[in-house]
C-alpha cells in the first residue's frame, strides 16, 4: 500500500473518486480511476491532452455519471445528480470552458442563483453591483460590472469565474485551467487566493498544462495518462522532467529536450514588410496602432489584459471594424472590417475566444479543418473529399489530434485538442500572414513544442507571425520582435537583444507607472 | 470480469439510444406500415400508395426547403403563402403555356425567399419575424392578384397532375428527385457545408471567412422555390387555384416533418433522409386516423404526440 503510486491517500480527504469508469462511445475516458482531494491541500491533476482530467471534474461535481465506481464527499457516499446539486454540498467549480451566461452582466454572473433579495422579493440590483465590484477589485480587475459579460476578454472572465467560484461557501473549490489566459499578475492573484483557500482549510483541485506553476501552489499531484491514474502523491521531490516523463509514458532521456519552449526565435527576415497596419484606430479600444510584420518574423504583442492586443489582431483580421487605419498585405491595401476580404488576402486569424468563436461544435473534426480552406478544397462548388482527407491526415498526424476518428463532433473532444484543430484549419489555408492569439492555451507539453516548432517552419518559409500569448516565456522564446500595448497604444518596442522576459516586464510596469 | 461486462452493458444502452433517435423515425414508419397492412381494408393496393404518394408530395417538398432555413438555425414561415402566389401567378400567366406559368411562379417564390434572406441577412431581423412579414405579405399578394378560386383547364397542367409513368405518379417522381438533389447539395457542396457551419455556430462561421449573408439568402431562395414548385404540383392535381386556402398551415407540416425526422431545431445538422421519413410518417399516420373514421381532432393529437416524442429524443441527444 505504502509503495503504491497509483492509490491515493485518505487521511483527510474530502472528496474521494474510488475506481471510477466513465466511457463514451469510442473513447474510454476514466479508467478506473481513484483519487482523494484532502482538506487545507492544492492537488494539481495533469495530464496530456484528452488524458482525462476535465472528465473526472465532471464526475466529482454530478456533471455526468459515472458508469461504475464510487464518490465519497466528507465521509458519505453520493451521487450527485446535477452540478447543482455538487454547488450546493459545497463543491465550487471553475469549469475547463468558462460556462457562465455571455448576456447576462458581469455582476448577474457572479450571483447566478444566488441573488440578493430586497424586501419584497426582487433582486437588489444596487447590493449585486456593489458587491461585485468589491469581490472584483480584491482580484485587481477593474469593469463596468453591469457591463454584459461577453464583452471582457476571455482572461477577465476567468477571474470573473474564479470571484464567483470564492464567494461561495465552499468545503472544495475546482479549477480546470483557470490560468491558461491570464498574465502574471492575474495568476500571482490567483494564487494569492489558493492560498488564502488552503489556509481556511479547503481542498483545492487545480488543473494545469503550465507545470512551472505547480510548484508555487500545488503539495500533490496526480497524473493521468490515457483515463488512468499513473501517479499520485507529494509534489515535492518530483522535478518538471520527472512530471512529464510520467505524462507523456516515455523515459526522462527522450522528454529532456523537449517540454522547454521549442521557439528557436531566430529568423532571417525579408525586408518588405508582407503585413503593414497603419494607425488603426478604434472607439475607446486602440489609438492608432500600427505594426509591421516582415516575412519570415515572429512580432510578439505584449501587455496586460485589456490592453487591445486581441483587437488589434482582430481589427486587422477584419472581425472588427477599425474606425480609422490601413492594412496592407504584401503592398496590396486590404478592405478593413471585412473577414472574408482579409482571409482572401493571406491573413489568417486564430482567435483568442475558442468556444464561442472558433470551433464549430456540432461539425466533425474533419468539416471543422476544412472549413476556411473550402473553397481551395473543391471544384465547381463540389467538395472534394480526397483531398480533403489528406490534408485533414496530414495534420491530423502532425499535431497529434486526439480523437476516435475525423468524423468525431469536435464538441466532443477535449479542451486542448480543439485548440488543435482551430490551429490545423488556419494552418490549412496557407496564410501569408498568421495572427496567433494564444495559440497554446491549454495545449500540452507535447503538443506545444510541436506547434511552436510548426509556427517556426511556417516562418522560416517565408510567413509573418503576429504572436500573443500570456505565457511570457512563449512570447519572448518565439518573437524576434515584441511590440508593447498600453490601452490601445503601442508604448515600447523591443528587438534583438532586448527582447527579454525582465525588459518586457519593466516595459510594462514602466509604461504602467507612467500612466497611472 | 464482471466490470467489464458492466462497462460493455453501459456501452450498449447508449448505443442504442443513438440508434433510436437516428432511426427512430425510419422505424416508426415501417411499424405504422406493418400495423396498416394488418388492419386497413385495401391498405395494399397500388391505387391506394398512388393516393398517398400524390398527397405527401407537396408536404415533402416544402419540408425541404424548411429543412434547409431550420438547419441555418432559421425557420421559414412564409412556404404556405408561397404557395398561394405561386398559385395565383399559374393561372395568371397559363395563357402563355404551362411551362412559362411555372417559370414565372418558381420565379415569384425565389423573390420571397430572397426578401426573407436579405431582411435576415442584411437587416439582421430574427428569421420568425421577417418570414411571418411575407407570410402575411404573400398570401396578401396571391390575393391581390387573383381574388377567389379559379378552374385550371390546361391539359399539360393536369397530366403533371394525375399523370405518370410505370404507374409511378410523376407528383411522386418530382418529389423523389428533389430530395435526392437536396440531399446532394447537403452533402456534397460547398454551400451545404458552409449552411451547416453557419447555423452551428454563427460568430466562428463569420470569423472563419465563410460568405454568411451569400449563404443565408441561397437557404432562403432555394425554400422559396422549393415551395413555390409545391404550389405548382398542388394546383396542378387540384386543377384549380385557390388562393385562400392553398398552403394554409403548410408552414406547421413542414416544420413537422422536418423535426420529427431528427433534424434539431437548434441548427447545424440537417436530415434530408429523416425529413423524408417524417413527411410520409405524419402523412400514414393521418390516413390512417381517416380511413378509421376518427374525427380531425385526432389526428391533430396524434401529429402533437409525435411531435412531443421527436422533441423528447432531441432533448436526450442533446444531454447524452
Ligand atoms: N462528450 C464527449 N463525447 C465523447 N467523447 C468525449 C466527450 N468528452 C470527452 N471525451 C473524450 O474523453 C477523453 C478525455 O477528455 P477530457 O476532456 O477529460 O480530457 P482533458 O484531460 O481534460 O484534456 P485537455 O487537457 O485537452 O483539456 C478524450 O479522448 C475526449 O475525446
Ligand atoms: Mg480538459
Amino acid at each position: 500500500m505504502s509503495q503504491d503510486h497509483t492509490t491515493p491517500v485518505r487521511t483527510g480527504a474530502v472528496l474521494v473518486a474510488d475506481e471510477v469508469t466513465k466511457a463514451f462511445p469510442g473513447a474510454l475516458a476514466l479508467d478506473r480511476v481513484s483519487f482523494a482531494a484532502r482538506a487545507g491541500e492544492v492537488h494539481a491533476l495533469i495530464g496530456e491532452n484528452g488524458a482525462g482530467k476535465s472528465t473526472l471534474i465532471k464526475v466529482l461535481t454530478g456533471v455526468y455519471a459515472p458508469d461504475a465506481g464510487t464518490l465519497t464527499y466528507g465521509g458519505e457516499p453520493v451521487r450527485f445528480g446535477t452540478p447543482l446539486d455538487a454547488q450546493h454540498a459545497g463543491i465550487s467549480t471553475i469549469y475547463q470552458e468558462v460556462n457562465l451566461v455571455p448576456l447576462l452582466s458581469v455582476a448577474r454572473n457572479l450571483f447566478l442563483g444566488r441573488e440578493p433579495r430586497t424586501r419584497l422579493g426582487l433582486i437588489d440590483f444596487r447590493r449585486m453591483h456593489r458587491e461585485t465590484d468589491a469581490a472584483l477589485r480584491e482580484l485587481g480587475v477593474r469593469v463596468d460590472v453591469t457591463r454584459p459579460l461577453r464583452s471582457l476578454g476571455v482572461g477577465a472572465q476567468q477571474m470573473v469565474a474564479l470571484a464567483r467560484a470564492v464567494a461561495v461557501d465552499a468545503r472544495v473549490v475546482i479549477m480546470d485551467e483557470p490560468t491558461s489566459s491570464l498574465e502574471p499578475r492575474e495568476v500571482r492573484t490567483l494564487f494569492g487566493v489558493i492560498r488564502m483557500l488552503r489556509e481556511r482549510g479547503i481542498a483545492v483541485v487545480y488543473v494545469s498544462h503550465r507545470l512551472d506553476e505547480l510548484y508555487e501552489v500545488c503539495d500533490a499531484v496526480t497524473v493521468l495518462r490515457d483515463g488512468r491514474v499513473v501517479h499520485t502523491g507529494p509534489l515535492a521531490g518530483l522535478d518538471r522532467l520527472r512530471l512529464v516523463s510520467l505524462m507523456l509514458g516515455r523515459d526522462m532521456g527522450e522528454v529532456r529536450s523537449e517540454g522547454a519552449t521549442k521557439f528557436s526565435g531566430d529568423h532571417d527576415p525579408g525586408t518588405q514588410p508582407v503585413l503593414s497596419a497603419e494607425e488603426l484606430s478604434l472607439r475607446h479600444t486602440l489609438h492608432g496602432v500600427s505594426v509591421r510584420v516582415r516575412p519570415g518574423e515572429v512580432v510578439g504583442l505584449g501587455g496586460l489584459l485589456g490592453s487591445g492586443r486581441s483587437e488589434t489582431a482582430k481589427a486587422i483580421a477584419g472581425a472588427l471594424a477599425p474606425d480609422s487605419g490601413r492594412v496592407v498585405v504584401a503592398g496590396a491595401p486590404v478592405r478593413t472590417g471585412s473577414t472574408p476580404a482579409a482571409i482572401r488576402a493571406g491573413i489568417s486569424l486564430l482567435p483568442e475566444d475558442r468556444k464561442a468563436e472558433g470551433i464549430v461544435p456540432g461539425l466533425s473534426v474533419r468539416e471543422n479543418i476544412a472549413l476556411a480552406a473550402l473553397p481551395a478544397l473543391s471544384r465547381f462548388g463540389l467538395v472534394d473529399e480526397a483531398r480533403i482527407d489528406a490534408v485533414v491526415d496530414t495534420f491530423v498526424r502532425r499535431l497529434r489530434i486526439k480523437a476516435s476518428s475525423p468524423r468525431q463532433r469536435v464538441g466532443e473532444l477535449s479542451g486542448g485538442n480543439q485548440q488543435k484543430v482551430l490551429l490545423a484549419r488556419w494552418l490549412a489555408m496557407q496564410p501569408k500572414v498568421l495572427l496567433l492569439d494564444e495559440p497554446t492555451r491549454g495545449i500540452d507539453v507535447g503538443a506545444k513544442a510541436e506547434v511552436q516548432g510548426l509556427v517556426d517552419e511556417l516562418a522560416a518559409d517565408g510567413l509573418g507571425v503576429l504572436l500573443i500569448s500570456s505565457d511570457m516565456e512563449e512570447l519572448v522564446e518565439g518573437s524576434d520582435r515584441v511590440v508593447v500595448l498600453k490601452d490601445g497604444a503601442v508604448v515600447a518596442e523591443l528587438t534583438g537583444a532586448d527582447v527579454t522576459e525582465d525588459a518586457l516586464l519593466h516595459a510594462i510596469a514602466a509604461t504602467g507607472e507612467a500612466a497611472a | 470480469m464482471t466490470e467489464l461486462s458492466l462497462r460493455g452493458a453501459e456501452l450498449d444502452k447508449t448505443r442504442m439510444v443513438r440508434l433510436l433517435q437516428d432511426y427512430g423515425v425510419y422505424a416508426g414508419v415501417v411499424v405504422l406500415f406493418l400495423v396498416n397492412v394488418v388492419v386497413t381494408p385495401n391498405f395494399v393496393s397500388a391505387e391506394n400508395f398512388r393516393t398517398q404518394a400524390v398527397q405527401v408530395a407537396p408536404v415533402l417538398i416544402v419540408a425541404l426547403g424548411m429543412a434547409l432555413a431550420i438547419g441555418s438555425e432559421g425557420v421559414d414561415l412564409s412556404v404556405g403563402s408561397v404557395m398561394a402566389l405561386s398559385t395565383s401567378l399559374i393561372s395568371l400567366y397559363l395563357g402563355y403555356g404551362p411551362w412559362i406559368a411555372i417559370l414565372v411562379a418558381v420565379l415569384g417564390g425565389m423573390l420571397v425567399g430572397l426578401a426573407n434572406g436579405s431582411l435576415i441577412a442584411f437587416v439582421g431581423v430574427q428569421p420568425i419575424v421577417a418570414t411571418l412579414a411575407l407570410m402575411v405579405a404573400g398570401r396578401g399578394l396571391a390575393l391581390v392578384l387573383l381574388p377567389q378560386l379559379k378552374d385550371i383547364r390546361d391539359p399539360g397542367m393536369a397530366a403533371l397532375g394525375s399523370g405518370g409513368v410505370l404507374g409511378i405518379p410523376y407528383l411522386a417522381l418530382i418529389a423523389a428527385a428533389l430530395a435526392v438533389a437536396v440531399a446532394f447539395v447537403v452533402r456534397r457542396t460547398t454551400f451545404g457545408r458552409r449552411l451547416l457551419a453557419i447555423g452551428d455556430s454563427r460568430p466562428a462561421a463569420q470569423l472563419a471567412g465563410l460568405p454568411v449573408r451569400r449563404v443565408l439568402i441561397g437557404a432562403y431562395v432555394l425554400s422559396g422555390a422549393l415551395a413555390a414548385l409545391a404550389g405548382v404540383l398542388a394546383t396542378a392535381r387540384l386543377t384549380a387555384s385557390d388562393p385562400t386556402s392553398l398552403g394554409t398551415l403548410m408552414e406547421l407540416s413542414a416544420i413537422t416533418a422536418v423535426v420529427v425526422g431528427g433534424t434539431p431545431l437548434s441548427g447545424g445538422r440537417v436530415r434530408i433522409g429523416g425529413t423524408v421519413a417524417g413527411a410520409v410518417l405524419i402523412q400514414l399516420l393521418t390516413a390512417t386516423l381517416i380511413k378509421h373514421d376518427l374525427p380531425p381532432s385526432w389526428t391533430q393529437i396524434a401529429q402533437a404526440v409525435v411531435i412531443v416524442a421527436a422533441v423528447y429524443a432531441a432533448r436526450e441527444r442533446g444531454k447524452r
